[in-house]
């Protein structure tokens, strides 16, 4: 089929848009049909990237299904995925169905709720899939308008500081990178990434405003990006934005935020920075490890120190993310690998662990972990869910949160000996604060007189949970079905950033590579 | 050749005599009771005349010996102009019906000032430059105190005029000085003039005229008499002021820019930048703390002008296909936001605080939903068309070598986007309060509802209006 990926972005939308125009009123009927067309998009959209996924050819290390149409301004309307983006888009269409059933209890403008969650879907397979840079900007930014909303209206206490956090931190963030795009556009004469992918940007070093900057523009242009990126991600010390809108989101929007939205950072250093600022990765790469490695220390310390369980694990998907910045710019086969496999375990990992929060918040209303103490008495199931999905948060073998930090871990140890010796005992932190949350909340007896009588999960909160297990385990014992899918494509970004990295900016990091 | 001359300005004859022959009719028959048919038949012209041009004309076409030019950029212009004017003008004629302000001259007074913005895109000369800039300013005077027996209205027409006056003076002041060492006030005879270097005197005149401009653009540090204008008027004249004589006075400010000082592009390149950069700052911070809507949109012109002006400062033809761009999208969202300001109403009484928003979502989800596209075009959000606008300019900007302005520019929009996201935080986040009535005129609604779908749909292609702008800018910029 020629227009695969246009047809698997914009099946959300048209779904949203015919919620908006034909259902009408807001009775329990009107609830139900929302929320039945909106799990029935994202399930056509599911199905339908199965035929990308199956039709993808790994071997080939350029763009697939690729469509193109011009478009205004000099600007193409150009689609296409390659072995680093296909399995994002593939993270998204999974989780998105799972997101609306875990919504299917809210009570409040049902209809609005899954519009938004539906053009939210529609914005981030575009994210992953454009291959125009205006057209990757509309979508990165559109995102925020949903996910403002979302925050906004359908959020807890603090909803209305925490919207405007978050949509102010990423917006400005991302308008250096649209000023960087101008200038990118003004350079190479076109906004197609496949030959900006091969356009060479000058890195003769460069004064501004007195400032002697090493690798010219190149760096520059790195540095706008990363702006970006990077409050996506979220990195030490722009993450701030993170803890106050997982908080205050509802639970499918802390889901969507965790599992996707933050992979948009990773995603973006893999595409743009990383292939296309070589040199500005090469000046800046050593910064960037060390400021992954403080904020795997860092927020891991905080995330022991939080009296919030949502917060918690908001800090800690800091620290997971920081093993993500370190493995791309390790810029070797086991870091990005590693990397890539770190985002999508991350994504089944940190969704279910925020749903986990959601079954017991749907209950009790509050996300106090004092609140909570011997779980298990009366949710057996839950405490079994609740308990494999913290494993696989501190990284246990078998799970598919351990290849990701062993592989990360393994590519920066070949870099830069010290970082990973820092990184290495976030892992350590990790079971620290993951088992003592899971001791508090689940182990010991049930003294609290308001846990008496609460429910173990339903059926349908089991139903969630399965196939989110079953990724967790399946890419824990067979890490090949992602390595080799994206391995070719990682191989071949590699390779370019060395060819196209002079000698004089090469460090230790590339001295070292092995294939 | 009087008559290909009278030919060439025909559209403004037309529209100048429609008004004068309507006024006199108007006086001996049934005065103030024929006002409502005269808006819609005004507006009518407007759209038959835009047309008109839009579609017949043609090639450059100057007339009275190069006082008056009508050329590709000229006519886009005039368009623009045309059309805000007539949606502004059916928008506010409910409006103005019900509170008795609907005055047979109101209409009329419109029509004038249009005739002056379209002298005023088109002057080729000093003279017809001040000719249609006056014609366009005492109207607009006359129109701002509509409201007579109001302290603020007539405020807004007072100060209004004052301020104007006080700008014209300073515009003719540089036109005298300009005419004194070119020694013609032709537009093509300064541009022969400063031809490899103007004088100090021509120098003076420049800044002099570009201070004018700056006032009737109301960019900073020229803007402060905006928000009292913009609150004081009734709200459809607000209206009307934050559309087409903006447009008017982008499109003279570009006219004299490059026809009459093209060749020392470097001359007036850093004035534009300074102001450029100057209002969008100050309409993004002194937006933050308004309550009133009103005022919050008169802050939000100004940041708008210094984008547009962004455009204007990169001197390329591409700046200035950009400008013409973003003015056409800025007057765009400005009639979709009005006409949501004209909608809110408590028991039949207007209402402009922002805070009798709250909750609006709830009860008004259709027209909640509208305006939240409007707001997040206004903030250069995309995939809304106001991020095109912004786009535009700022490659503009970066082209023309004005990188530390575009990212001023980029940093402002992130200020100002927060007051957009207040509106939309008191619209879909706040507790309930007094509800505003639900009713709305039909002209609002489809107006509310035709620019924000434009504003999504616009995304597939600008609706065309690139190629136009872009042949429009190359007949200005050679």
């Amino acid at each position: 089929m020629e227009n695969l990926l246009s047809i698997t972005t914009f099946i959300p939308l048209l779904a949203a848009a015919i919620l908006a125009v034909f259902l009408r009123g807001d009775d329990g009927q009107a609830r139900t049909n929302a929320k039945w067309v909106a799990m029935l998009a994202t399930l056509a959209t599911f199905l339908v990237s199965l035929f990308i996924l199956f039709g993808f050819d790994p071997a080939d290390t350029g763009f697939q299904f690729v469509e193109e149409r011009t478009w205004l301004a000099g600007l193409t309307y150009k689609m296409g995925v390659d072995g680093i983006s296909v399995l994002f888009v593939m993270l998204t269409t999974f989780l998105m169905p799972l997101v609306i059933w875990s919504a299917w209890d809210v009570k409040v403008r049902v209809k609005e709720y899954m519009i938004a969650f539906l053009i939210l879907e529609t914005l981030m397979l575009g994210v992953f899939m454009a291959l125009d840079l205006v057209l990757f900007y509309l979508f990165f930014e559109a995102g925020l308008i949903p996910m403002f909303l979302i925050i906004g209206i359908w959020g807890g206490k603090d909803r209305i500081y925490a919207a405007f956090k978050f949509f102010l931190y990423t917006f400005l963030g991302s308008v250096l990178m649209l000023v960087a795009m101008v200038g990118m556009f003004a350079d190479a004469g076109t906004t197609d990434i496949p030959t900006l992918l091969t356009h060479e940007f000058a890195f003769a070093d460069m004064t501004v405003l007195g400032i002697h900057i090493v690798g010219g523009m190149q760096t520059l242009l790195w540095i706008a990006f990363f702006a970006s990126f990077a409050v996506k991600m979220p990195m030490w010390p722009v993450h701030t934005w993170l803890p106050d809108a997982h908080v205050q989101a509802p639970t499918a929007g802390s889901v969507v935020l965790a599992a996707i939205l933050l992979k948009m950072g990773g995603y973006g250093f893999l595409r743009f920075s990383l292939p296309m600022f070589p040199v500005g990765s090469a000046v800046m790469g050593d910064l960037v490890l060390w400021m992954s490695a403080i904020a795997i220390v860092y927020t891991s310390l905080v995330a022991l120190v939080q009296e919030d369980m949502k917060k918690l694990i908001a800090y800690s998907s800091v620290a997971h993310m920081g093993y993500v910045t370190m493995g791309i710019f390790a810029v070797n086969q086991q870091g990005i690998d590693g990397a890539i496999f770190q985002m999508l375990s991350h994504g089944f990992i940190s969704g279910a662990l925020f749903l986990c929060v959601g079954v017991i918040y749907d209950r009790m209303h509050t996300r106090e972990i004092d609140a909570y103490g011997g779980l298990v008495n009366r949710m057996p199931a839950y405490a079994l869910i609740f308990m494999f999905f913290t494993m696989a948060n501190v990284g246990l073998p078998g799970t598919s949160g351990f290849v990701g930090e062993f592989l990360t871990l393994m590519g920066i140890f070949k870099v830069n000996t010290w970082i990973a010796l820092v990184a290495a005992s976030g892992v350590i932190l990790s079971a620290g604060y993951a088992l003592w949350l899971y001791r508090r909340v689940v182990m010991g007896d049930l003294i609290k007189e308001s846990l008496k009588s609460i429910t173990d999960m339903t059926r349908r909160e089991k139903m969630i949970f399965a196939p989110l297990v079953a990724m967790t385990l399946l890419l824990g014992v067979m890490p090949t079905l992602v390595t080799d899918l994206i391995g070719p494509s990682v191989g071949a970004l590699i390779a370019h950033v060395h060819a196209s990295t002079p000698a004089e900016f090469l460090s230790a990091a590339a001295d070292t590579v092995t294939h | 050749m009087i008559s290909a001359d009278i030919q060439t300005v025909l559209p403004e004859i037309i529209i100048a005599l429609y008004a004068m022959g309507a006024l006199i009719a108007a006086v001996y028959t049934s005065k103030d009771e024929v006002a409502p048919l005269l808006t819609w038949l005004t507006g009518g012209l407007f759209v038959v005349v835009a047309g008109w041009i839009g579609y017949n004309g043609a090639g450059v076409n100057v007339a009275f010996d190069g006082a008056y030019v009508d050329d590709g950029f000229g006519r886009f212009a005039k368009v623009v102009i045309l059309l805000s004017a007539a949606a502004v003008l059916v928008m506010s004629q409910d409006y103005m019906s019900r509170r008795g302000l609907l005055r047979f001259e109101y209409p009329l007074l419109v029509a004038l000032a249009v005739v002056g913005m379209m002298v005023m895109v088109s002057a080729g000369d000093l003279m017809s430059l001040y000719m249609g800039l006056e014609l366009q300013s005492l109207s607009l005077y006359v129109v701002a105190s509509l409201r007579r027996d109001s302290v603020k209205s007539t405020e807004a027409g007072l100060k209004y005029f004052v301020l104007g006056a006080l700008s014209s003076g300073l515009l003719l002041y540089g036109a005298s000085l300009t005419y004194g060492f070119a020694g013609t006030t032709l537009f093509s005879g300064i541009v022969a003039a400063v031809e490899g270097g103007a004088s100090i005197g021509l120098l003076f005149g420049l800044v002099f005229l570009i201070t004018g401009f700056a006032f009737k653009v109301s960019a900073a540090p020229f803007h402060m008499w905006t928000p009292d204008v913009y609150e004081g008027s009734p709200t459809p004249v607000t209206a009307f002021f934050a559309t087409a004589p903006k447009v008017a006075a982008m499109g003279l400010f570009a006219r004299v820019a490059f026809d009459a000082f093209g060749s020392v592009t470097g001359e007036w390149q850093q004035i534009v930048a300074f102001l450029s950069v100057l209002s969008m700052f100050v309409g993004a911070i002194a937006a933050i703390g308004q309550t009133n809507i009103k005022r919050l949109m008169a802050y939000s012109s100004i940041a708008h002008m210094g984008f547009a002006l962004m455009g204007l400062a990169a001197g390329s033809a591409f700046g200035v296909q950009a400008m013409l761009i973003y003015m056409a999208i800025y007057v765009t969202m400005n009639i979709g936001t009005f006409a949501f300001i004209l909608g809110m109403e408590k028991d039949g009484v207007p209402v402009t605080t922002i805070a009798s928003l709250k909750m609006y979502s709830k009860r008004e989800p259709l027209r909640a939903l509208a305006m939240l596209i409007l707001l997040f075009s206004l903030a250069g959000v995309p995939p809304m068309v106001g991020f095109f606008g912004k786009f535009y300019v700022l490659r503009a900007a970066y082209d023309a070598g004005l990188t530390w302005l575009a990212v001023a520019g980029v940093i402002a929009s992130v200020i100002g986007a927060f007051y957009y996201l207040r509106i939309v935080y008191f619209m879909y986040f706040g507790e309930e309060t007094e509800a505003l009535d639900g009713k709305i005129s039909p002209v609002l609604w489809v107006s509310l509802m035709a620019t924000a779908a434009v504003m999504v749909v616009g995304v597939v292609n600008l609706f065309g209006i690139e190629p136009l702008a872009a042949a429009a800018a190359a007949t200005l910029v050679n």
